[in-house]
């Protein structure tokens, strides 16, 4: 009873042992999995490590020879252009979208559920599903040729130098929900008066969108941005069910790079290196975020 | 009908129903629904579908004659590799895999949230720091001393292995969650509790415990569906005796050898999302604020 009753030293000492005790698995999961496990690789990026992990430093020749592999630097190029076909239609679709929900319409639920859907699925589902829609004998491009359209051609997934526009309709159709229903969350937190205001000055409700609303709803997009930017440069099972990285090497990510070089290629050394560069990619994303986040202010 | 009664117009002029803003919103709105809904149809559809009628006929017709012959060999006949058992496994494999894996992560994760929320110690909001900036690492980086690990303990490859990958993979967005919902509570009810002489363990499970059920049912949600829809460390971390589902449907779908049975691939494609359909049509609310929880800081 004194234990748990007290309030001097000992007691304390004690209420915060347990609190230590239930906090082990986190402590361990940041310290030896997030931190231990990152360096772990980061310095085996400079080792010669084949078949097995060996520290047999050789400088930086796992990176000279990653960025002389044309698979990479295709990954590299999808990456970019899927992450900014992302970017820019998954917030302007996801902003339209979520302003149009916010006009106080009927339905609102039913059309929420109907644009989120697709973010309870896999990707390996989305994959699937688009790859059979993308279809050239029997999908879109059939059906609009049937329609009387015979020249029509859209075969992404077919065609390399389209293959990625592929993946960022399925990535769309997936993850587009998902933006809106942070902002419309944002919009929801606007106060009315703002509203009245612009109304009462004559301001057009798209000018208040714009000029208003989208700077007040800064902190939601950052963190909107953030979390799609971090998912983007995950991307790994859309691309393997729905192009398995093909045609040839035409749709290629960095994720699917380390780990066939990991896993298949036997080449851990470069499947290490290329990893490693995966989290500079993410670190310059968020370290002045968590900056912004984390350091700024105090957090309660 | 008993607005007759009154002398005056009361409260705002009623707006017109099909004035052009309406019928803009509305239009788009309707266009995008059926645009989300496509994909949905086109499943359901062709998984119904002979593969004659198929190759005849667009995705996007009604099969003529339906059949569940496409879902029957799905579930019980589709082969991976030498396995020609269908689905089941891998849905059985899911559910061996996702049932312990969302247990001991909310267990772990609740626990710790509340060490975080009402018994802070020094050095905890450092770690918890570390915890939130760590979930932003690519997996890919962490995978392969992940490997040694479980080899060390001799859980490579097994239901285990897998089951604590995801529970480690699993706390910060859960511990987010349960350490922002356990600030909330009022205080005093937390200080009477302690003055009434209850401990860490006795708060947690007749006080915390109780009062925090809606947010197990978000954590729930959000584990479930992130689980089971897991591939990359389905993929990495079993056997293919093990494989979860989705890795399963993958390696169905697109296998190299045989004919194409695009009417099976879409029955096991249904089967294989069903799972996070039902759980996300049927939560509804509870599964947006799972997925704006780790956005959105409550």
């Amino acid at each position: 009873m004194a234990k748990a009753n007290g309030s001097g030293r000992p007691s304390r000492l004690f209420r915060n042992l347990n609190a230590k005790i239930a906090a082990i698995p986190m402590i361990l999961t940041a310290m030896v999995v997030f931190v231990g496990f990152s360096l772990w690789t980061v310095v085996y990026s400079f080792t010669k490590s084949g078949l097995l992990p060996r520290l047999d430093f050789v400088g930086l020749i796992q990176y000279e020879r990653l960025w002389s592999n044309t698979k990479w630097l295709i990954s590299i190029q999808n990456l970019v252009v899927f992450g900014a076909c992302m970017l820019i239609f998954s917030f302007v679709i996801g902003f339209v979208l979520a302003c149009l929900l916010d006009q106080k319409i009927r339905f609102e639920g039913v059309f929420r559920t109907i644009l989120l859907y697709p973010f309870a699925l896999s990707f390996v589902v989305t994959g699937v599903v688009w790859q059979w829609i993308l279809n050239p004998d029997f999908g879109f491009q059939s059906i609009v040729r049937a329609a009387g359209w015979e020249s029509f051609t859209f075969d992404p997934l077919n065609n390399g130098k389209i293959v990625m526009f592929g993946v960022v309709i399925a990535a769309l159709w997936q993850g587009t929900g998902f933006v809106m229903v942070l902002l419309l969350a944002g919009l929801r937190g606007i106060d009315e008066e703002i509203w009245k205001a612009t109304r009462i000055d004559g301001v057009p409700a798209w000018k208040t969108y714009l000029f208003v609303i989208v700077p007040m709803l800064r902190p939601v997009f950052v963190t909107a941005l953030v979390i799609v930017t971090a998912g983007i440069v995950k991307v790994y099972d859309l691309v393997v069910a729905q192009t398995n990285g093909g045609p040839g090497i035409s749709s290629e990510v960095p994720a699917k790079y380390v780990y066939d070089q990991m896993f298949l290629n036997q080449n851990l050394g470069q499947g290490f290196a290329a990893s490693t560069m995966m989290l500079v990619t993410v670190a310059i994303i968020i370290i002045p975020w968590a900056y912004l986040e984390f350091g700024g202010r105090k957090r309660g | 009908m008993a607005d007759i009664a009154f002398d005056g117009p009361r409260g705002p002029k009623p707006r017109r129903r099909l004035s052009g803003r309406n019928i803009m919103i509305y239009g788009t709105l309707i266009v995008v629904a059926l645009y989300y809904l496509v994909p949905l149809y086109v499943m359901v559809m062709t998984s119904l579908k002979g593969l004659p009628e198929i190759r005849l006929g667009n995705i996007f017709s009604p099969p003529v004659e339906a059949t569940f012959q496409p879902w029957v060999k799905a579930w019980a006949e589709a082969c991976t590799g030498l396995n020609c058992d269908g689905l089941q496994r891998g849905f059985w494999n899911s559910v061996r895999i996702t049932v312990p894996s969302v247990l001991l992560s909310i267990l772990i994760a609740s626990i710790n949230g509340y060490a975080l929320a009402n018994w802070k110690f020094k050095g905890a909001e450092f770690f918890f720091a570390v915890l939130m900036i760590g979930a932003f690492i690519p997996y890919q980086v962490m995978i392969y001393p992940m490997v040694i690990l479980l080899r060390e303990l001799g859980l490579y490859g097994s239901l285990t292995g897998l089951v604590l990958v995801h529970t480690v993979f699993g706390m910060p967005i859960l511990t987010l969650l349960f350490r922002n919902y356990f600030a909330t509570l009022p205080d005093e009810l937390f200080k009477a509790a302690r003055v009434d002489g209850t401990g860490f363990w006795g708060i947690y499970f007749r006080i915390m415990l109780p009062l925090s059920l809606p947010i197990f049912v978000v954590a729930v949600i959000l584990q479930v569906t992130g689980i089971w829809n897991d591939f990359l460390f389905g993929v990495v971390y079993t056997k293919p005796e093990y494989y979860p589902m989705t890795v399963q449907l993958n390696n169905i779908v697109n296998t190299t050898t045989g004919v194409r049975e695009y009417n099976v691939n879409m029955a096991a494609t249904i089967l294989t999302g069903l799972v996070p359909l039902l759980i996300y049509f049927v939560s509804g609310r509870l599964f947006v604020r799972g997925i704006a929880a780790g956005a959105v800081k409550g």
